[in-house]
């Protein structure tokens, strides 16, 4: 795990690493592995005095615990949860405890194809959690098994007699032998034959208790070192200028005066690579100015004189338009998502029915940390430090354009300063690496705010268009819902009649809930480049369905509570499409917490407008309630509670940072955010165009209300409280000034209309 | 040794220890250190501070320093780093991230509340906060929700309600407490 060591050791090391991991990817830990008929390796390639009891763990003779962190952590906590679980299964006194963040395990498989030692790894998708649930317990499961054996050897006591705690194992008797003293016996076992069982719940200690971010101390002081922050001697700093027109060119360049900044060494052309998907290479033509330090880079960079070629003019107004003339037509959807009961029949028993379309702009992704890589290629090594969400996919594109062999290239991955889904995609990296292989020298790169903005992968605009029909006594008996947007998936690979599975899940709220439902999927062309982005498609949708909930119940004169909870019905579970249930009973709780907090009784009489809104993704459920007050023209959210049910918790603290962060980045970009392009290009350049929310703008608190859920195994709840913050806050301005926001930013169109 | 060189004559010492000629330059103090910085006077603070000290703490942002990741205190004030030519440093004194904390490690109460709150989302912008909350806390030992509302910061993880807490925490002289 040291970068330091020297190479011939390393690649020793890994080589170890290859020998536990086996056939079984990450679910292999332990020291030896009989059937590989490996002799054990010298202790020496282990590091001086550490003993490795597994891909994740390692005590040292004084009974330190070092424990690795799979998943690259972007400010989901993972980082703290994952060795927690691990932790929690060692019985490991945390705090004695260090963590340190993994690179890329990746290691020589067959036919050249890379072997990932530590099994998955990927960050801010929101399955961290479930997936270290599945394996990593068995991680520290395994290493206490070990060590339990050793032991059992040392004191003449069946295993099964002694018990572990605070990393020491005791015999009934009171004996004491503590896990530094057992390292170097545990380590010389042989692995059992069959996975060692986890605990049972009721002997966790630390899962479930409120722990720090492991990374605070490190963070607060200014050491901790994000990829931004690296060096490496002898290094440039390259900085780009990217055509604002994604499908431009470079008409012509006159680099001299450029060149003549002191400290500037070197100016190329980078291309996207024909051929290549969205993520994989540069994402638009760009110019690099390299210099020897940061501040002539950036003078360089202005200095350059050149003209682009500019791409088609399109503008993100008339986007909108043609999703408006598409839904108001009569043309056939692109993708029929879904398509209950029969929606047109049921308009003809029509009592009474409602038609409401909603705008959602374009959004960028605005990581705090702006998109750099450092990247060392030699003649048969690579060795990077990338801001990634995905270093198997880095790998890929490092690999692709250096031919390496698979376990030559090594990639770090430190903290990572917001991800939200652009690092997923690694243009950067191919960036990084194209211009370190031409100069042949390490290369530092930085994408300033202005590249950030201007040459995102953006999430796309979308207009919804949604009918329902209620009968007499108020029950939805359909409900129809048209979507246009530009897919995130075009370009991508995925087949034409998948392009909507980034778009709409056939699963959200509220199908399976109407008898008569149908959801159509339309697809806009843009040249904008589009990617994942944090919490989609439940946030697009979630907005337009979850408003549209509350003007039924407008309409209807009724209680928006009383209508959601009518809709969802008695607690029961619903099959979903995609494998998993819908536990109705799980949602109404959580409305009803968040109901109940913010004394919804009230909620006809209050001065102050109160707005609900609830949803539900991968097995987590989720509810906001808003107050908002009007003084005047303006606007204030007074209150904020949310509610989740995310199965078990493993961190309470982590947790509840995550739904406060997430409520607020929610009601943030609702509140002001949007990509606008004209001409073709992009119209945001820096903060004060694409302004997140101030101090000021935003609630003092937020109140998360964490359901106690034992019953259910962990869900991921990085951006679970995404989704239902702008319904709810839409709502509550609606109760409170009569006006209905159907258009995002909220603040923009409030304005407008009031 | 410049005029030397200007004359095109080389200098033979005539005694092989050569006092090191007083280099002009910017003087700054730094977190208790003092630099000389003989390079680019136009040079922003924060890329000295990132590329020359290798001092990584005070993040960029962005070209203004909008969302204050990169505040520094200059003579106690907080101010963008990227904003700051080295040209108008001569003399200053600089605070840092890295120079909050006592030379022994004793971290600043604003330090302590924010790990006590756990105030950290992916923690890029947090030295930004850091320096906004020491100075608000030294105008204003009791700040009101109003004057915390002043920070310049912004935050896309959303840690601004733990910030909040971690200022009043601190305020409240609990920094380090349960």
């Amino acid at each position: 795990m040291s970068a330091n060591t020297p190479n011939g050791i390393r690649l020793s090391r890994r080589r170890f690493l290859q020998i536990l991991a086996g056939t079984a990817g990450a679910l292999v830990v332990g020291v030896r592995v009989a059937e590989a008929g490996e002799p054990p390796l010298p202790p020496e390639w282990l590091g001086n005095h550490f003993q490795q009891l597994g891909a994740y763990v390692r005590i040292d003779a004084e009974g330190n615990v070092l424990i690795g962190a799979r998943d690259p952590d972007t400010g989901t906590g993972v980082a703290t949860a994952l060795p927690m679980i691990i932790a929690d299964e060692l019985d490991a006194d945390w705090n004695r405890v260090s963590v340190v963040q993994l690179g890329l395990g990746v290691d020589a498989g067959n036919n050249g194809q890379p072997q990932w030692s530590y099994g998955r790894q990927r960050g801010g998708t929101g399955d961290s959690i479930p997936a270290a649930w599945a394996d990593l317990r068995q991680a520290g499961a395994l290493a206490r098994w070990l060590l339990t054996q050793a032991a059992a050897r040392r004191l003449g006591i069946a295993a099964d007699r002694l018990r572990c705690e605070a990393s020491t194992v005791i015999a009934p008797d009171g004996r004491r032998v503590t896990y530094g003293s057992l390292v170097d016996d545990a380590s010389k076992l042989d692995l059992p034959r069959q996975a060692p069982a986890p605990k049972p719940p009721e002997r966790y200690t630390l899962i479930g208790k409120p722990v720090g971010d492991v990374d605070a101390h490190a963070i607060v002081t200014g050491q901790a070192k994000y990829a931004i922050d690296h060096h490496e001697a002898e290094a440039l700093v390259a900085v780009l200028l990217h055509c604002p027109w994604p499908d431009g060119s470079l008409a012509r360049i006159d680099t001299a005066p450029a060149l003549a900044v002191k400290g500037v060494v070197k100016v190329m052309h980078l291309k996207p690579e024909p051929g290549q998907p969205p993520g994989h290479t540069v994402i638009a033509p760009a110019v690099a100015v390299l210099a020897e330090n940061t501040w002539a880079a950036l003078q360089g960079r202005d200095q350059l004189k050149l003209e682009w070629k500019p791409g088609a003019a399109t503008s993100s107004g008339a986007l909108e338009q043609q999703a408006s003339a598409l839904l108001d037509g009569d043309a056939a959807p692109t993708t029929r998502v879904r398509d209950d009961g029969d929606v047109d029949k049921a308009g003809k028993h029509a009592a009474r029915r409602l038609e409401a379309s909603y705008y959602q702009p374009w959004l960028a992704h605005a990581c705090a940390e702006p998109m750099n890589c450092l990247a060392r290629i030699d003649k048969d090594s690579a060795r990077l430090v990338v801001p990634s969400q995905a270093p198997q996919q880095a790998w890929a594109v490092v690999q692709r354009l250096t031919g390496l062999a698979p376990e030559r290239i090594e990639i770090r991955v430190p903290r990572v300063g917001g991800g939200y889904g652009r690092r997923l995609d690694h243009d950067y990296v191919a960036e990084a690496v194209m211009l370190a292989k031409a100069v042949q020298k390490p290369v530092r790169l930085l994408w300033t705010r202005e590249q950030d903005f201007a040459n995102d992968f953006y999430r796309s605009a979308s207009v919804h268009k949604i009918s329902a029909i209620i009968d007499g006594k108020r029950n939805l008996l359909a409900w129809n819902q048209r979507l246009a947007s530009a897919s995130a998936l075009s370009g991508r690979g995925a087949p034409a009649n998948r392009l909507w599975s980034s778009e709409v899940l056939p699963d959200q709220l509220p199908a399976g809930l109407v008898p008569n439902y149908r959801s159509d999927w339309y697809a806009l062309e843009s040249a904008l480049p589009r990617g994942p982005h944090r919490a989609t498609p439940h946030l697009s949708n979630a907005f337009a369905v979850e408003s549209f909930v509350d003007e039924i119940a407008h309409l209807m004169r009724e209680d928006p509570l009383k209508t959601r909870l009518r809709l969802l019905g008695e607690p029961r579970a619903i099959a979903l499409k995609n494998g998993g249930v819908l536990d109705t009973g799980r949602l109404r709780n959580v409305l009803q917490l968040v109901a109940d907090r913010i004394e919804w009784k009230n909620w006809l009489r209050s001065v102050n407008g109160l707005g609900l809104a609830c949803w539900y993704m991968d097995g987590a459920y989720v509810a906001h309630a808003i107050e908002t007050s009007l003084q005047g023209d303006k606007l204030g959210i007074e209150r904020v509670v949310c509610a989740v049910d995310v199965g078990r918790v493993i961190n309470p603290l982590g947790l509840e940072g995550q739904v406060a962060g997430a409520t607020l980045d929610a009601l943030s970009t609702a509140l002001n955010l949007a990509i606008t392009y004209k001409d073709g290009q992009v119209q945001q350049r820096d903060w004060k165009d694409y302004p997140l929310a101030s101090m000021a703008a935003l609630p003092n608190s937020v109140e998360v209300i964490v359901v106690p859920d034992d019953a259910h195994p962990p869900t991921g709840a990085s951006f679970l409280a995404m989704p239902t913050a702008a319904p709810a806050l839409a709502n509550a301005v609606f109760r409170v000034s009569a006006v209905r926001v159907r258009r995002l930013p909220l603040m923009k169109e409030f304005q407008r209309l009031s | 040794m410049a005029p030397a060189q200007a004359h095109g004559v080389p200098v033979v010492p005539d005694s092989s220890i050569v006092p090191e000629a007083v280099r002009n330059g910017i003087d700054v103090e730094i977190n208790g250190e003092h630099f000389v910085h003989t390079g680019d006077p136009q040079m922003p603070l924060l890329w000295y501070l990132r590329d020359l000290l290798q001092l990584t703490g005070t993040k960029y942002g962005g070209a203004r320093g909008e969302n204050g990741a990169d505040l520094v205190l200059v003579d106690g004030k907080p101010v963008p780093a990227i904003t700051l030519p080295m040209a108008k440093l001569d003399g200053k004194t600089v605070t840092t991230v890295e120079g909050l904390a006592a030379h022994d490690g004793t971290l600043h109460p604003l330090q302590q509340a924010f790990i006590d709150e756990d105030a950290i989302g992916c923690g890029y912008c947090t030295p930004g906060w850091l320096i906004a909350g020491v100075d608000l806390l030294k105008r204003k030992p009791q700040p009101s929700d109003a004057d915390i509302d002043q920070l310049p910061n912004t935050c896309r993880c959303g840690c601004q309600t733990r910030v909040r807490a971690a200022i009043k925490r601190a305020a409240a002289g609990k920094a380090g407490q349960a």
